[in-house]
Order: C-alpha cells, then structure tokens, then sequence
C-alpha cells in the first residue's frame, strides 16, 4: 500500500469545499515524523468533524504518547464532511491523515475514539474512504488493525463485524503494549499473518478481538452464551487502569488548531474516575476508581500548556470537577498566578452540593458573571434518590440565592427525562423548581432581571450501570412528557417568561438506546443506515431517526427481534448481557443490588468518604482510590522581567 | 446549523443525545464560570482593579499567507494571531472591561484559500519594542506560512486609506498563454463585465471591469508534465465596494472569453499599497510610517 502524501490531490479539491483549513494539518505542536524511520505507524481517529475531534483529550493524549516513543509514529485523521467525501470519491482521493496526508491503509494500526455510538456510521464512511474492507473477517495482512476505543467501546458488540478488536479503559499504556506486539510480530517476519497477530494481542487479556468469541442465542432472541473459540483467548477482557496520573502528564503540548473548534482552551484533567455513584451515568461507573492529579502536578501542567498553546483559558476537567481534594488551592493558586494575564478558568461539570460560590467568585475575579449550570437531572426529591443523585431542591436554592447574590444573573438547570420509575408529576416538579430558583433570584438581587433555563433530554440506559437492566422511555411518552412540562412553564403567568425552555424530542435517544445495548445483530442495521447515506449522527441535521427505523426494519425481523426488543424491554437478572465478557471491574451482582436499591428509592453514599461498598472495581482491577490532600500549594511562579511601567 | 457540542461544549450549549460522559443529556460540561458568554450589561459589577495600561507604542505589520496556510480564513488568522502574542509575551495593550482584548487591529484580509504575501495590521503595546526584534519573535511563535515580513513603528495615521488597490498573481494551470492573453484583451476591451457572487444574501450582481486598473497574461512554467500549458495573470485591481476579487476576475474571463482553467487557479496577493496611476502598480503602504521614523526617531524607552 503506498504510503505517498495524496495532497496534492487533495489540494486541488479544497478550493470546493467548506472550511478547508480543518483538512491541511499544520496545527501548532502537532508532529510529522519521518515514515521510513518508524516500524509501527498508527493512524488516529475521533470518527466526527475536526472542529470536534480535534479538541478531544483522548485522542491528544495517545498521539502525544505514540509520537514520544522511538520508531512509533502517529498521525491523526478525522471525519470529512460529505461536501470532501463526494469529490473524494469521484477522484478517487482515500481518507487521509491531516499531519502528512498519507493514506489511512498504509498505517499498521487504525485506532479510532468512540465518545458516543453515533460515531459508528462515521466509521464505516472512513473505512470505505481508505479503501479497507468494512467487514474485519475479509480484511487482509495489507490492511491496518482496526481498534476501536473510549466510552463506547465498553459494549463493542454492535461494531464487532467492523473492528479486529476493542481496547476498554485508560489508553495509554494500552497503546504502548499494543505497539510493541505489533513491532515484535512485524519484526519476526509476520508470523502466522493477521490472525496470528490478533491472537498475540487478544492472549494479553487486555485486548478484545470479537472474531475470537462466539455468540449462541436462545430461541427467543436472548444471548445463550458467549465462547472463545481460539484456545489461550480469556472467556473476559480486562479494562485498562492508568494509576498515577502524574505520571502521565499528557498532553504536555496541546495542539492549537487553526480552524475553530468547539473548545479553544487548555484542558487538563484534573482526576480521573468519579464514585457519586450516579446510576445512570455510564463515565462514573466504567473509570472507577478515583484517581487525582496532584496540586503541584496540575500547576506545572497548565504552566507548561499555556506557554505551548498560549490559549487564554483553562478548563479544569474531570467528571465532577468540585470534588479535587484540593479543588479551593488550585482555583485560588491559580487565579492568582495568572491575574495579570488575563486568563480566564473554567470548570466543567460541577455539583450543586460541592458548588462553592467562592469558588466561582474565585475562578471569575475579574471576569464576567454570566451563568452558572448546575444538573439535579431529576425534578422530584423521589426521582433524585432513584439516580442517587444526592442534592436536594434547599441545597440548590441556596447555593442559587448566593450566586445571585454575587452578581450572577442566569442559572442553567439540568434535567433527564425517561428515568427508571419516572412518573409525569416527577417531570412537571421541574417547572416548580424552576420558578423557586427565579422567586429567589429575584428576592436575592432585588431584580426582575434574573433567568433560569431548563434544559432536558431523554434518557439513555448505559451498558455497565445499574440501569443496565432498565426500560428506556419510548419516543412517544418521552415527547408527551415533555410537552406536558413545556404547557406548564409557559402557562406560568408570573414567572413563565424568565424560564428558558430547551428540549430534545426522544428520537435521537431511541437510537442511541439501541446501540448502547445492542448486540452484533444491531451491526446490521448500522451498515444498512451508512449504505443509505447515513453519517454524522450527532448533528441535528444530518440524523434522520426515519433512516435508523427504516433501516432496522428490513434487517433484525431475521433475528426476530425490533428496536423495542433492544430499548423499551426490561431485562432479568438471568439474561446474559451483550457486554458481560468485557469486564469493567463492577460486580454484576452489586450492580444488580444497586438497581434493586434504585427502584426502592435507597441511595448509596460515595465510597471517598464512607466504607467501601464493594462495587468491585479496585480488588477485581488491583487498584485503589488515590486522593489527596497533599496539603501543598500553588505558589507564585519566579516573577518575570519585574519593573515595567 | 451547528450541533450542539459534546460534553464541555462551548459554541452552543444545548443538550445533545449522544454522550456516554453523563448521558443523553451531556454537553453540559458548561463553564460554571468561565468567561465566554452572556450579557456583560446586565450585574452592576465592575472589573476590580486600575484600568488597563495605556497603550504607548503601535506598530504595523506585514503578514503573508503561504502554501497551505492559504485556506487559512480570517477568523482563523486572528486567533492564531492573538495566542501567538501572548506565546510570544508581547506586551499588548488591552480594552477595557470584563473580557479585555488584545488592541489590534486588521486591513483588508485576503479571502480564504488565496495566498499572499501582503497583508497587514497594526498592533498596540503597553510597553515599547524595537519593531524588528517583535518581527523575530512573532515569527517563532507562529505557524511557518504565516510570516510577519516587515515591522514599523506607525507614526501616522491612515495605513487603512493607504490599501487603495492590490496586486494580484493567478496561476492558471492548464491554460495555453496564447488562450489566456486573448481572454484577458476580451474582458479589458469590455466597459463592464457583469459577474455575479454568492453572498450571505444571496445572489449579487456587480461589475467587475470597473475596478480592473491592469491585467496582463504571461506564459507560466507547467507544474507538472501533461498538464497542457500554464499561464500567469497579473492583475491590479483597485480595493471598491463591492469589492473585486481575483475571483470575480476569473468570472469576468469566463464571461467574456469562455476561459474555464481545469483546476482552480493558485491566487497570490503580491501587494497592497497606494496606486500609482501611471505605473499601474503599487506603493508600500508602509513607506511613510519608515521616512517619518528615520526623520525623527522615536525617544527611547525610559
């Protein structure tokens, strides 16, 4: 396969097309290393358009990692949007890397990050562009290993036709493993071709190779059991656990785009894992157990970045960003180091109940205070304690009345609709807390001018949850529900016009259900839908629900299951689950107590601050929670130049 | 429509199905505080702190847009600009206010997907520089095609009213110079050359003759074998409203000459200046910030 650059091809095809920056590469700190003098060469993926794909941290992470290493080369590639994928097709230009152009088939490895199912169709467009063949059982020792990895992967099973095999957990020292069975195969010669090669990685037990289990279905359309067939393959697949976070500092030199992209910042996560133990959320439950970044670790990372990138803002990432140990030093540490400098913080993805207003206050000296977010996900105390989302609506309330107090004048809320037991009266409480938030807001600032917006989406269960088991709320009562809770809040004559009203109708939710939980029969309808044209399913107006449904239509009444059968349907403990064999290191039975729990309204407390409650993840992972306080500070860096005017 | 982001999204911050970070509802990584949106008028904060420091010096620069950085847009340039000031520890003056800007300000940017080697701007200090240690500086911190090629300190006024009129270079491959030459006297011996362009509102029809001061064909060197010919237009056009690209020009062959190249023609901007009417050229822009400097140096910093 030739590994030449195909730009000058593609050159002359930019000119036609939208936003051709994001296909020319050249970002800051990106690298090109030479092709001869490397002998495993990775081609990267994030399998959605470059403004999103380019930011993405896991990505970042793992070309930064494979690029350190001697002889190991990695170049990134991203979605074309169809405005590229049609000329590229009709001058016969394959899907190429952004860093030297070369052609994705000329790679060793084709890894690429799922964040979200809706990136599978995506896939197969990029596969079909680089001229390797979508089934992995007819592909060849000329094709590159296709791997698949990130959140998705935790159930590979609907992409299991597609990929050679799946990596489940923290990349990076995956990656590093993966390269040297490759390198060591390449350098015996090819030993026993690409089958041999997928059983070397799949004996290590970390590496997932589909084509190596075999699936046996009930008659009634349930999984009977899933078997290796190959001898030495593990009966499960082990996640991957990274436990010294400030060990692996990356990215060190964050890529700085040219074209815009949805987060222009320097990010740097901060920990890893989150025990809340919030049952619906997939990330809380699959990257267990807590591990924190150190105070000083994350200082000399965001000093570092900031003079590689020179963004003028950093995010202090992780799932619930409030909950560092350490969380009041860094902010304040770091405000006051970068004060002159006009850098703004932010963080992501925080609680209401380990919100500190001080901490925001902190966070925006000198900045403007617009608006603040926080996600109850639940209207009523009783839907709260199903999720096990423990805030209750005084905690919120006043947390809300010293925002408004301090200045702020918009509060975003949250909410899931569709949750297990959910009722309409739980939904329409929204509306009520609502209005309590903007009483408050403008009793506290003494002005009509205060805004809340609610913003809600359908639920989604999530393989390796306690909702596992759960029915998703179909499209139609997600819709009615929602509407009901829409009349209500317009109908509010006194408050109604200060309430910001988002929504999303439950059909984008169907589909993502069904690939959640799929099996490999749902692959069929996913190459059914990328044939018919389907592509970039998280953009509003490229997914078409009527395709998805079409589609499964003409292909899963030959397995004698539908779309219901995947989504609405309660499962029973007995049923073996399409993602049993990939082991994230929950206890099934603890997640089956904790769903019983669920539907009986008991919450659980998080495992930081109480006894272990034996989810299972660190004895069955060998790991453990590491946190802090380190009790170090963030002092000021040396003064430079000094002086001035 | 752009779609609302994944988890931590900045551009739009609805809700989105298809995050497995928190679920279908992600995208809610919002900034519990970070300042990127919103009203500034409505708290009655103010920024703590003196007002920012005054500017004491500007200088203009020349910029060019090489190679592949051509697709580079004006948006993207601004911003690649900025953090490379602020890589570079350039000290900026700033706008007053709650999200304080850099103070810059941009000329007549070329359009997306042309190169040049002629584009300009004018920055302002808070504290003085050598202009050409600055030129140096700023080309280690930004992206090789991206070349700052001239720096003066700006004593006058007006570098805008200086950028009457561009010179332009458009490489046609695959077109014989004999074709292109007699295209080009077709359209000169026109009046007006009525071309249209997409534009936000639609389609738009101007004249693209008017603002044509020169244009003349020159025999190119083939890139590659087998391609036909090449030929070179070189084109002055005087900068009007609407303005006239390169590419209306090309309309204006095809309108008068049915000259259709095969493969989009590579556009280079070679100046921008004040036009000289006799010589159907440009003059630097920049000369006279030079002569007024040389004249009467700047007092040194203290």
């Amino acid at each position: 396969m030739s590994a030449e650059s195909v730009f000058p091809q593609l050159e002359a095809l930019l000119p036609h097309v939208q936003k051709p920056i994001q296909y020319v590469g050249g970002e800051l700190n990106s690298t090109v290393k030479k092709w001869d003098e490397c002998d495993v060469r990775w081609a990267l993926m994030y399998p959605d358009a470059y403004e999103v794909g380019l930011p993405n941290q896991g990505v970042m992470i793992l070309y930064e990692v494979l690029n350190e290493r001697e002889g190991v080369l990695a170049e990134r590639t991203y979605s074309v949007w169809p405005d590229l994928e049609e000329l590229m097709r009709e001058h016969d230009v394959p899907q190429f890397t952004v860093d030297s152009h070369r052609p994705v088939s000329a790679f060793d490895v084709f890894g690429l990050s799922f964040s979200t199912e809706l990136g599978y169709t995506n896939m197969l467009t990029a596969l079909d562009l680089a001229g390797i063949p979508l089934e992995a059982a007819r592909r060849t020792e000329d094709h590159p290993v296709v791997v698949a990895g990130g959140h998705a992967a935790f159930n590979p099973e609907p992409i299991a036709d597609f990929i050679d095999c799946a990596v489940i957990g923290d990349g990076e020292q995956a990656v590093l493993e993966i390269t040297e069975i490759v390198r060591g195969w390449k350098a015996e010669g090819r030993p026993g071709g690409r089958e041999e090669l997928l059983l070397r990685l799949a004996r290590t037990g970390g590496v997932y190779v589909p084509g190596f289990y075999d699936v046996e279905y009930l008659p009634d359309g349930r999984i009977g059991r899933v078997v290796p067939n190959r001898s030495g393959v593990p009966w499960r697949v082990s996640k991957h656990t990274v436990m010294d976070l400030d060990e692996w500092p990356y990215p060190k030199q964050p890529l700085v785009p040219l074209a815009e992209t949805v987060h222009e910042r320097m990010s740097v996560e901060i920990f890893r894992g989150c025990t809340r133990g919030c049952r619906f959320c997939q990330a809380g439950m699959i990257t267990r157990p807590v591990r924190e970044r150190s105070i000083t670790g994350i200082g000399e990372m965001v000093e570092k970045g900031l003079k590689a990138t020179g963004f003028e803002e950093v995010g202090l990432l992780s799932l619930s960003s409030a909950d560092h140990t350490e969380i009041g030093d860094i902010a304040k540490g770091l405000a006051d180091r970068y004060e002159e400098d006009k850098i703004g913080l932010s963080l992501p993805s925080t609680r209401v109940d380990a919100f500190n207003i001080d901490l925001a206050n902190e966070l925006t000296r000198n900045g403007r205070r617009s608006g603040l977010t926080f996600a109850p996900e639940g209207g009523s105390e009783r839907i709260r304690k199903v999720i096990n989302k423990m805030v209750s609506e005084e905690d919120l309330i006043r947390t809300v009345a010293t925002a408004y107090g301090n200045g702020w004048r918009q509060v975003k809320l949250y909410f899931m609709c569709g949750l297990p037991t959910e009722t309409d009266e739980d939904v329409l409480q929204i509306g009520d807390m609502a209005v309590n938030v903007i009483a408050k807001g403008r009793e506290v600032s003494r002005s009509n001018d205060i805004r809340c917006t609610v913003s809600i989406g359908g639920f989604v269960p999530k393989p390796h949850t306690p909702f596992q088991w759960a029915p998703q709320l179909s499209v139609e009562e997600t819709d009615a529900r929602l509407e009901k809770l829409r009349d209500k809040i317009r109908g509010d004559k006194k408050y109604g016009r200060s309430i910001g009203f988002r929504y999303h109708d439950g059909k984008p939710g169907i589909v993502e259900g069904l690939l959640s939980r799929g099996d490999r029969r749902v692959g069929a309808v996913i190459r059914a839908v990328y044939e018919d044209g389907g592509r970039f399913d998280g953009w509003r107006e490229h997914f078409s629900y009527e395709r998805w449904m079409r589609c499964a239509e003409k292909t899963l009444p030959d397995f004698g299951v539908d779309v219901d059968w995947y989504t609405t349907r309660e499962r029973t403990y007995e049923e073996v689950l399409p993602w049993d064999h990939l082991d994230s290191g929950l206890d099934k039975d603890w997640l089956w107590e904790d769903w019983q729990d669920a539907l009986d309204e008991t919450e659980v407390e998080d495992c930081r601050w109480t006894p272990c409650f034996d989810c299972g993840v660190c004895p069955q992972m060998d790991t453990s929670i590491q946190i802090g306080p380190t009790g170090k500070k963030l002092l000021p860096l040396t003064v430079v130049g000094g002086g001035g005017n | 429509m752009r779609r609302p982001p994944l988890c931590g999204g900045a551009l739009d911050r609805t809700t989105r199905a298809g995050d497995s970070r928190c679920g279908p509802h992600c995208a809610r990584a919002d900034d519990l505080a970070g300042p990127t949106q919103g009203d500034v008028t409505l708290g009655k904060r103010q920024p703590e702190g003196p007002p920012p420091a005054p500017a004491v010096q500007r200088i203009r620069l020349r910029y060019t847009k090489r190679g592949r950085l051509r697709f580079t847009s004006h948006r993207d340039f601004q911003r690649a600009f900025e953090r490379a000031l602020r890589r570079a520890e350039v000290p900026m003056a700033y706008s007053a206010g709650f999200t304080p800007h850099p103070k810059v300000s941009y000329a007549n940017a070329a359009p997306t997907g042309t190169g040049s080697e002629a584009e300009y701007l004018e920055i302002q200090l808070a504290e003085r520089r050598d202009p050409e240690q600055l030129r140096t500086l700023l080309n280690t911190s930004l992206p090789d095609g991206l070349d700052v090629t001239d720096a003066v300190e700006a004593t006058t006024s007006g570098l805008a009213d200086r950028l009457q009129a561009s010179v332009w270079e458009l490489r046609l491959d695959g077109v014989e110079h004999a074709a292109a030459e007699h295209a080009v006297a077709a359209f000169l011996a026109a009046e007006t050359v009525e071309v249209q362009r997409r534009t936000k509102n639609g389609l738009r029809s101007f004249d693209a003759r008017g603002a044509v001061v020169g244009l003349e064909a020159l025999p190119g060197q083939a890139d590659r074998p087998g391609n036909g010919g090449c030929a070179i237009l070189r084109l002055v056009v005087r900068h009007v409203t609407p303005a006239v690209r390169p590419d209306d020009v090309l309309s204006g062959l095809r309108a008068t000459a049915d000259l259709a190249p095969p493969v989009p023609a590579a556009v280079t901007r070679l100046a921008q200046g004040l036009l000289d009417e006799e010589s159907d050229t440009v003059t630097d822009p920049l000369a006279p910030d030079r002569e007024a400097v040389q004249a009467a140096p700047p007092t040194a910093p203290e």
